[in-house]
């Protein structure tokens, strides 16, 4: 087993290598560059760039060599933490993202504990009680919640709020706490705006485990050793407890590294709606303005963290279910 | 599938004997496609869904002649409320509605403007009548429109927007892109899919593990950021088609995936069958061993898992565009159309704006309905 996770560590080292490719490749496509339209700006501004002042910030930034060096660089700095600048905020990358890192892993954390949380007593409910009234109930939630676009949901929850109590809601803090030290009110602030994202980010989600947990709850239920544990007068309660449940738990758990994807894709883009400090909106924003530094490092942060959570995932399993063979 | 022909029969229910006779024979004979659809037909809410969808795509596919206006006519009805559509006058019942007048006037005090309904003014609803002139399906031009009032009537069932064009025909437009990016992009994925994935099963070994690796590489990956990146990487001075095409193969990048593991799996569970070593025998080459032996063989999977992409495509379509990254004005699909609603006061005050999305849900959830309907029948030899 400590081959298995030993392969498995070195597997996601390469996996992130090619993440951090995959990232500036995709950063780099557009024609023009950010200097392409800084100097633009500054010329319409009436400034005087000659072509000496324009190849010489192509020097300063390193932007007058080929991609692969460019690429090399990047990625080099980046091992001794440095993400290069950002040429929109003129600070350096990683000062930009570090504050947003944290509510990033936190709202995508609590999302899946919060998407696992609901779905596995609703999905045991809906499998047990099936084709009860509540079975129906939780089965059209559990449609609708994998069809309506999440970013449309986090908008009618912004309206209705927006409505209600004539503000806006957007943020996970109140306007006093946004840049305040961290202390006990400014935590309970934060608590009191979680649930409306975490809600709306985890909805698909757990609409789709729901669907999930309750299939594979219902293939163990019809098996015989239910029965003849049923047969052998074991109390309904205790026999699903002890049994098929934990059964159907198995498959639930490995699902853990593939609902990471989804997690990080829907906090993205609700990110942006709700206005969440977290690296979502700067990731639109510096791609807006081809913040070449920014956007890559966000990106690469947003699919190393997909990757190291699927990491950990696997390593969970590998804990978890000791039956299966690690070679 | 050997023992298909026994199967085949405990399809019927518990009919009589008499009348299991005949029915037994018609199953014992029917193809795969029609077992499939007997099967289909049980499942109620799968068959609501493939109706709706079916609406929705004749719908896209009609959509100059069933909306009411062209995408693009303006009218001076900037931000209006939808106009209520009105079968009983309080009195009397008619199949024929109407639509009552509007008065526009300007609210001083936040200078925008306020819409209310003028009773007296009736616009009762014509059938086939004459409007803005549009392309009939690209054929000839014609101005026939399936519905609409006389003028200067206004029929905006779904309000307006900020350039008072009518929603409900914009959405109606949109919905032929939209639409039209799923099935397109799951057409590219297919093709990938089906390519690599019957490379990877039939030909196993180094490329075999080159490929897997490579789709659980891109599987790992989370989407939205990922298109986003791609989607900004569209030069700006595209036309309109480019842009279309390239979103669609963006979108289609993850699908693939998907498919590629089915078709693999299904190549090395049927690549030792006895019909595969037959066709071999008999000197038939690789590519018409896998396009006409083993591809038919387990194409309604295929089929199924194209049915279930489709809806994520279309939501991603929508995604992309409402961020401003996907399709742009003046190119009109349900997420440009929700762009609109990036604003939240707009929104507040005009939440008519978000009728677009009505759209999507609807489809999308039509389409998750067919699908789950769909993934049951896909193997109608079981029981």
């Amino acid at each position: 087993m400590k081959a298995y996770i030993a392969r498995r560590f070195l597997y996601m080292i390469l996996l992130l290598v090619m993440a951090s490719m995959v990232s500036f490749i995709v950063i780099t496509l557009p024609p023009g560059d950010y200097l392409t339209s800084y100097i633009m700006r500054l010329k319409a501004q009436g400034q005087d760039v000659g072509l000496d002042e324009e190849l010489a910030l192509r020097r300063q930034y390193g932007l007058d060599q080929p991609y692969y060096i460019q690429y090399f660089k990047w990625a080099s700095q980046m091992l001794r933490g440095n993400m290069g600048r950002s040429f929109e905020f003129n600070r350096p990358v990683w000062d930009v993202i570090q504050p947003r890192l944290g509510m990033t892993i936190l709202v995508a954390g609590v999302s899946l504990i919060f998407t696992y949380v609901m779905a596995i007593p609703i999905g045991i409910y809906s499998a047990v009680r099936q084709y009860s009234i509540g079975d129906y109930v939780f089965t059209v939630i559990g449609f609708a919640g994998v069809s309506i676009p999440n970013f449309l949901l986090a908008l009618v929850v912004m309206v209705f709020a927006y409505r209600t109590f004539g503000t806006s809601i957007g943020g996970l803090f109140s306007i006093e706490y946004v840049d305040a030290p961290w202390s006990l009110a400014k935590i309970q602030d934060l608590i009191k705006h979680l649930p409306v994202p975490i809600i709306v980010i985890g909805l698909s989600g757990t609409a789709w485990l729901i669907r999930t947990m309750r299939a594979t709850l219902l293939d163990e239920l019809h098996k015989p050793y239910v029965q003849t544990a049923r047969a052998k007068g074991l109390k309904e309660g205790k026999l699903l407890a002890k049994y098929p449940i934990r059964v159907a738990l198995n498959p639930i758990a490995s699902t853990v590294g593939w609902a990471l994807p989804g997690l990080f894709s829907g906090q993205t883009i609700i990110s942006i709606v709700l206005d969440l400090p977290t690296i979502g909106p700067i990731l639109l924003r510096s791609l807006m303005t081809e913040d070449m530094f920014l956007a890559a490092s966000t990106l690469f942060i947003s699919t190393a963290l997909t990757l190291v959570g699927t990491l950990i995932s696997d390593m969970l399993l590998v804990w978890l279910d000791p039956r299966i063979q690690y070679t | 599938m050997a023992d298909s022909a026994d199967t085949r029969s405990d399809v019927v229910g518990g009919e009589e004997e008499q009348t299991i006779g005949v029915e037994e024979e018609r199953l014992m004979v029917a193809s795969q496609w029609s077992l499939m659809w007997l099967h289909f037909k049980r499942h109620k809410l799968a068959v609501a869904g493939a109706i709706v969808v079916g609406l929705m795509y004749f719908m896209a596919i009609f959509h100059g002649f069933i909306a009411p206006y062209e995408r693009a006519t303006r009218s001076e009805f900037i931000f209006m409320r939808p106009q209520p559509l009105v079968f009983n006058d309080g009195e009397n019942f008619s199949l024929r509605p109407y639509v009552m007048g509007m008065d526009a006037a300007m609210d001083r005090a936040t200078f925008t403007r306020t819409y209310t309904v003028n009773e007296d003014i009736r616009y009762p609803v014509k059938f086939l009548t004459r409007g803005d002139e549009y392309n009939f399906l690209g054929l000839f031009k014609t101005d026939v429109h399936l519905f609409g009032v006389d003028r200067p009537g206004t029929i905006f069932l779904l309000g307006t927007d900020e350039l008072g064009r009518d929603l409900l025909s914009r959405s109606i437009y949109g919905g032929s892109i939209s639409l039209s990016i799923g099935l397109v992009g799951v057409v590219f994925s297919f093709v990938l899919g089906a390519l690599l994935g019957g490379v990877s099963g039939y030909y196993g070994g180094v490329t075999d593990t080159i490929i897997q690796r490579l789709i659980e590489f891109l599987i790992s990956l989370p989407t939205i950021p990922l298109w986003m990146a791609l989607s900004a990487a569209v030069p700006a001075g595209w036309s309109a088609i480019q842009v279309y095409f390239a979103i669609t193969i963006i979108l289609s990048l993850h699908g693939w995936c998907g498919l590629a593991r089915i078709v693999r799996g299904k190549m090395l569970e049927t690549s030792h069958e006895d019909f595969v070593m037959a066709a071999k025998l008999s000197g038939s080459s690789d590519w018409r061993i896998i396009t006409r032996h083993l591809l038919p063989s387990f194409m309604s999977y295929l089929i199924v898992h194209m049915t279930l992409a489709i809806p994520g495509m279309i939501l991603g379509e929508t995604a992309l565009s409402f961020l401003g990254l996907g399709l742009r004005p003046p190119v009109v699909s349900w997420g440009v159309l929700l762009q609109q609603a990036t604003n939240i006061r707009t929104v507040a005050t005009y939440p008519w704006i978000m009728y677009p999305g009505l759209f999507v849900i609807l489809t999308v959830l039509a389409f998750n309905f067919m699908g789950d309907g769909l993934r049951d029948a896909a193997d109608p030899y079981k029981v």
